[in-house]
């Protein structure tokens, strides 16, 4: 196939400007959910059709992208990802999380701190963070409008009764700007602190729900809970065993069938970083337990 | 001592004139009434009299085509309730009311816990404890006789009698003024029905309640009610104290009515 026969970035022009309309939008009203025309896309729904439409209306000849998915920059998804933007808009491609102007993310925030200019889009497969207590669609836009989120707390309830602590570790809902209450997507719990008074602007694309969504930068997002039961995150209670890391998000992996496993940190970038700066993990399964963190 | 009987001595809700066409059809004409505070009213009549076109009606669930409801909010003044915005409807609905469906399934969230029914209401005005939450709903199932042992299972296990019970609860949680019940006792059993009646007997003098119960059964109507309306092809014929209406009915469909009910 000729790449020169696409238009810079895949979407046409007019879809882009459909798109920043609806992206301008939700800056506007942090944590409002903006309908937009969602367009097919060279790939299944799920895969991140809504981070890669956002990801093409925002992208300029100078950005540079990073793609991961769920922490990783080498996975299929982020891999092929990467490529298309580098085959279609030609931009520079990076896994370095400090030199990214644009980051595409499913599932995870990078550990190493944003900085101011950075643009954050994730893939978001169900926008509706009320959508599973009520799934009338017409009620649940009025229970937005009216700030009725009575709701979301029967949830977390629901949580506490049957498990005796919140037990959501991921898609924790949260309240953005006192206002909205938003699904932070499927990100672990781990990463919600990060998402308050973050210096770079965050975009969420929903394709198959065709809602986009966004926290602007430095806007004050606060996870939902109770005054007896507060939010507290979660990790393995574990260092990464290949870079020692011990404030990282974990991934766990299983090492052979006889249950023995191993810790590494789910931001591959992080990791390698560290690795190259000397830090060593075990690299063999330690001992662990599992317990929340603060 | 004006002052002293204000209070009691104003409407709690006011229906002027109240219709609804649908079309050509109409399901309510004229329909107007005083209801004051710790008073329930039973309005009886045949399916299709137009009884729970005027439930909805009162409830504010759907526009008058003619006439108005006012309502006197908890700062005593009396409001028209079509000149509430949606949120002001929407927050007195599950504060200052409640409505009692007569299927559970409709008034009730099957898939979640008894706890959780029972504290919404709590949490959509913003209580954040979890303790207290559960410490309300524990108190609450204990008063409609529901074992708080549980708490935790959701109505779907739940009895028909106890899931009518269930949703009294979760009414009646934020103490509401004002109670709809559209046929609360309908599809239960007559002991489960009789437990039923008892225990909203009490808990509306308790409470000092005022409620709108819409039935067929006259002995509800009886058990339950200060008042009486007959309704008949959308329209009031009769209303009066409820052994005044039930023991000497002056019009003959009333009379025809009471005559219906099969001897024990």
């Amino acid at each position: 196939m000729n790449a020169t026969a696409y238009n810079f970035a895949y979407l046409d022009e007019q879809t882009k400007r459909m798109i920043r309309r609806a992206i301008l939008k939700a800056i506007a009203i942090p944590g409002y959910q903006v309908p937009f025309a969602s367009r097919e896309m060279p790939m299944p729904y799920g895969w991140g059709t809504g981070g890669v439409q956002v990801t093409a209306a925002i992208l300029g000849p100078g950005d540079v992208l990073k793609v991961i998915d769920q922490g990783s920059d080498d996975t299929t998804n982020a891999i092929s990802i990467r490529k298309f933007f580098a085959r279609t808009a030609g931009v520079a491609t990076t896994t370095s999380t400090g030199e990214a102007t644009v980051i595409q993310t499913r599932h995870r925030i990078p550990e190493a701190p944003l900085h101011s200019g950075q643009v954050l889009v994730y893939q978001v497969p169900i926008p509706e963070p009320l959508r599973f207590l009520e799934p009338r669609e017409t009620e649940t836009r009025r229970m937005h409008a009216l700030g009725e989120y009575g709701l979301m707390h029967v949830k977390l309830y629901e949580d506490i009764a049957r498990f005796g602590h919140i037990a959501t570790s991921y898609a924790y809902p949260v309240k953005v700007n006192a206002r909205y209450v938003m699904d932070p997507s499927p990100t672990p719990k781990f990463d919600n602190p990060k998402m308050d008074d973050c210096p770079a602007l965050q975009l969420f694309g929903a394709g198959r729900e065709k809602r986009i969504y966004a926290i602007p930068p430095h806007t004050r997002v606060v996870s939902l809970d109770f005054e007896d039961h507060p939010f507290t995150r979660y990790r393995f209670d574990a260092p990464c065993a290949l870079c020692g890391a011990d404030d990282s998000y974990l991934d766990e992996i299983v090492t052979d069938d006889r249950g023995s496993r191993m810790f590494v940190c789910s931001d591959t970038d992080y990791c390698e970083g560290r690795q190259a700066a000397g830090h060593r993990g075990t690299e063999s399964a330690a001992p662990h337990k599992e317990s929340a963190h603060g | 001592m004006a002052d002293r009987l204000t209070e009691n001595d104003q409407p709690l809700l006011l229906a002027e004139g109240l219709g609804k066409n649908y079309g050509r059809l109409t399901a309510c004409r004229d329909v107007s009434f005083a209801l004051y505070p710790g008073e329930v009213l039973a309005v009886v009549g045949e399916s299709g009299s137009g009884k729970s076109t005027l439930l909805q009606l009162l409830s504010a669930q759907l526009a008058p085509s003619a006439g108005r409801v006012s309502y006197r909010m908890r700062d005593g003044v009396l409001r028209d309730l079509a000149s509430l915005g949606e949120a002001e409807r929407r927050f007195l609905f599950r504060t200052d009311w409640g409505f009692v469906h007569q299927d559970p399934a409709q008034g009730l969230r099957m898939a979640v816990s008894a706890g959780a029914n029972v504290g919404e209401r709590l949490m959509a005005v913003g209580w954040n404890h979890y303790g207290r939450i559960r410490e309300a709903a524990s108190n609450w199932l204990d008063r409609v006789e529901i074992e708080t042992s549980r708490i935790d299972d959701a109505p779907r296990t739940y009895s028909g009698g106890m899931r009518q019970r269930l949703q009294i609860a979760r009414n009646l949680v934020t103490e509401p003024r004002l109670v709809f019940m559209d046929e609360p006792t309908g599809g239960l059993d007559v002991s489960v029905q009789a437990r039923l009646l008892d225990l909203m007997r009490n808990l509306v003098s308790e409470l000092g309640l005022a409620a709108i119960i819409v039935t067929h059964d006259l002995a509800v109507a009886r058990l339950l009610s200060h008042r009486v309306m007959v309704m008949k092809g959308g329209q009031v014929i009769e209303t009066g104290l409820t052994d005044q209406v039930l023991d000497d009915p002056r019009e003959p469909y009333t009379q025809l009515l009471v005559s219906s009910i099969l001897p024990p």
